[in-house]
């Protein structure tokens, strides 16, 4: 690998470019109009103007970035995150080209990226999946009798219902007896077709992901993250490792995730999602995301391997840089997404021009971002402006020294999600690590309520 | 009648439909209410429906479809009867 081309921009175009720096590699800028005086457009060796600035006139086009990889010499392409990441006709297309693709093959990005077909790949794998019933279920007795495989508490949908609607959970055997006719009934009405899907149910869930490197045959893993903290089924902060999962179930979960990887013979990094359930300490695959992701520096500082750079690596040809044995975890490190977005005003989109600009750093503070003083945030991509990653030797000290980050961050123009990460630092139930899925939302919007 | 300007609160890119196989929310001519939604501007992948603000007749759209916004930019015009 000589020359690298980029099909991103913001944060993750910078950090990439800086990795094959890193390595020597030359790297190849593409961008929209919108950005053509980006910092990843500078930081590049060359850069290619692809179209107008929303991103499906640009970011988007598989073509022309193909064509800009070719005109500019390159010999492999970086998809970064969001994009064309998992887009597999799109890293076929830069194979066909004779390039090198950073990420997996099309065929592994399509199986794992469908959910039915990567269910198959995990029971293949011995990984196990929420428990549920493949078909809907017509009768009372067979309902009673999947529920016995599930376990309680179930959850009933209906078969042919969507978006939620008429879901019942039901605790035991009683209550199931009594909640099947009735929710049946009230299928049969809705969608004429009475039949109900039972699937476990999980009071609260934490979402954690493990880290994984695979060469294409063999596969390691860097533990685990956790990412339950989200809104709208947005990640907030993640951290590395999980503050609600014991020696027990990480030995397990990464062994898992290590299987999965075998078993699709995965290539480049990668992430499987779990679903954990907090009370009982059981796992579940959800899905694997085939793509370096947001929040792959907390994993970084507590490994110190350098995820990007191992991507480059894998795509060139180089087997897996790491034996399993060689990997620890060192400490604790926390992710803190900040956004151009206005916690005030219900997160409201807020781009626009930025004056002064002030990122924190020193010691075990990293700062990923394309912010910079004077530039004019783009109302045409993501919110992301920087992310902090702080790292301490153990959780405690990680969250005192994110006071500290946290507290040096200052950007003049726009409203940013900064304060409310601070906000949420100071929280009794952060500090002890007492949270789930659902746990954000219901803060902030507890939050909203006069006391 | 006055002509009242509707104005598109943030940036972004302007849609006169609520997704590309819909119809247009309003087509000029249109009798319209203060609440009824004119476009969506899309802004940092978020879609903002933007209020009529007044009743009366759509007359005209400032802008096309997919056109990009400044924020406080008049996009259509409505005559209130």
């Amino acid at each position: 690998m000589k020359r690298l081309l980029v099909a991103n921009r913001g944060e993750i175009a910078v950090r990439i470019i800086r990795a094959a720096r890193d390595l020597g590699i030359s790297t190849v800028a593409v961008h929209s109009t919108a950005d053509a005086d980006a910092r990843h457009v500078r930081l590049a060796d060359a850069a290619v103007e692809i179209g107008p600035p929303p991103a499906g006139k640009s970011y988007l086009l598989v073509d022309a970035i193909v064509a800009a990889a070719r005109e500019t010499g390159a010999d492999a392409v970086h998809p970064g995150y969001g994009f064309l990441s998992e887009r597999a006709a799109f890293a076929a297309a830069v194979a066909d080209a004779g390039l090198a693709f950073v990420g997996p093959d099309a065929d592994v990005i399509d199986r794992m990226g469908d959910k039915v077909r990567a269910r198959q790949v995990a029971a293949a794998a011995g990984v196990p999946t929420v428990p549920g019933t493949e078909d809907g279920v017509d009768d009372v007795d067979a309902a009673l009798a999947a529920a016995a495989d599930i376990g309680y508490p179930v959850m009933l949908k209906a078969a042919a219902g969507g978006g939620g609607r008429g879901i019942r959970v039901v605790a035991d055997e009683a209550e199931l007896r009594t909640a099947f006719p009735a929710a049946s009934r009230e299928a049969a009405s809705a969608f004429g077709d009475g039949r109900m899907y039972l699937e476990r149910f999980v009071r609260r869930a934490r979402h954690v992901e493990v880290q994984v490197l695979g060469d294409g045959t063999d596969a390691v893993h860097l533990f685990e993250r956790e990412c339950s903290l989200q809104r709208r089924r947005q990640k907030v902060l993640e951290e590395a490792l999980s503050p609600g999962v014991d020696e027990r179930v990480r030995e397990e979960m990464t062994a898992a995730a290590v299987r999965l990887a075998r078993e699709v013979g995965y290539r480049s990094a990668g992430t499987c999602e779990f679903l954990v359930d907090d009370d009982t300490h059981e796992f579940f695959f959800i899905e694997m995301n085939t793509r370096i992701q947001v929040e792959h520096p907390t994993t970084e500082l507590v490994t110190g391997i350098d995820l990007v750079a191992d991507q480059l690596r894998i795509a060139a040809g180089d087997p897996l840089p790491h034996r399993q044995s060689d990997i620890a975890a060192r400490g604790w490190a926390m992710e803190f997404r900040i956004n151009a977005e206005d916690p005030a005003r219900d997160f409201l989109p807020s781009p626009g021009k930025v004056g002064r600009v002030e990122l924190p750093d020193g010691p075990w503070v990293r700062v990923d971002t394309w912010l910079e003083p004077d530039v004019t945030i783009p109302p045409f991509y993501d919110s992301l402006l920087a992310k902090v990653v702080v790292w301490g030797e153990d959780r405690e000290s990680a969250i005192r020294r994110s006071h500290r980050a946290l507290a040096e961050f200052a950007v003049e123009g726009v409203p940013t999600t900064a304060g409310l990460h601070a906000e949420i630092l100071g929280e009794e139930w952060f500090a002890a690590g007492d949270f789930h899925t659902g746990t954000l939302e219901k803060w902030l919007s507890d939050r909203e309520e006069p006391a | 009648m006055s002509r009242i300007e509707v104005v598109s609160p943030i940036p972004g890119v302007f849609y006169r439909r609520p997704d590309p196989d819909s119809a247009p929310f309003v087509v000029e001519g249109q009798t319209i209410g203060a609440d009824d939604t004119v476009c969506l501007v899309e802004v940092m992948k978020s879609f903002h429906p933007v209020q009529a603000g007044a009743a009366g007749t759509l007359v005209e759209f400032l802008v096309e479809n997919e056109d990009v916004v400044e924020a406080g930019q008049p996009v259509a015009v409505i005559e209130a009867g």
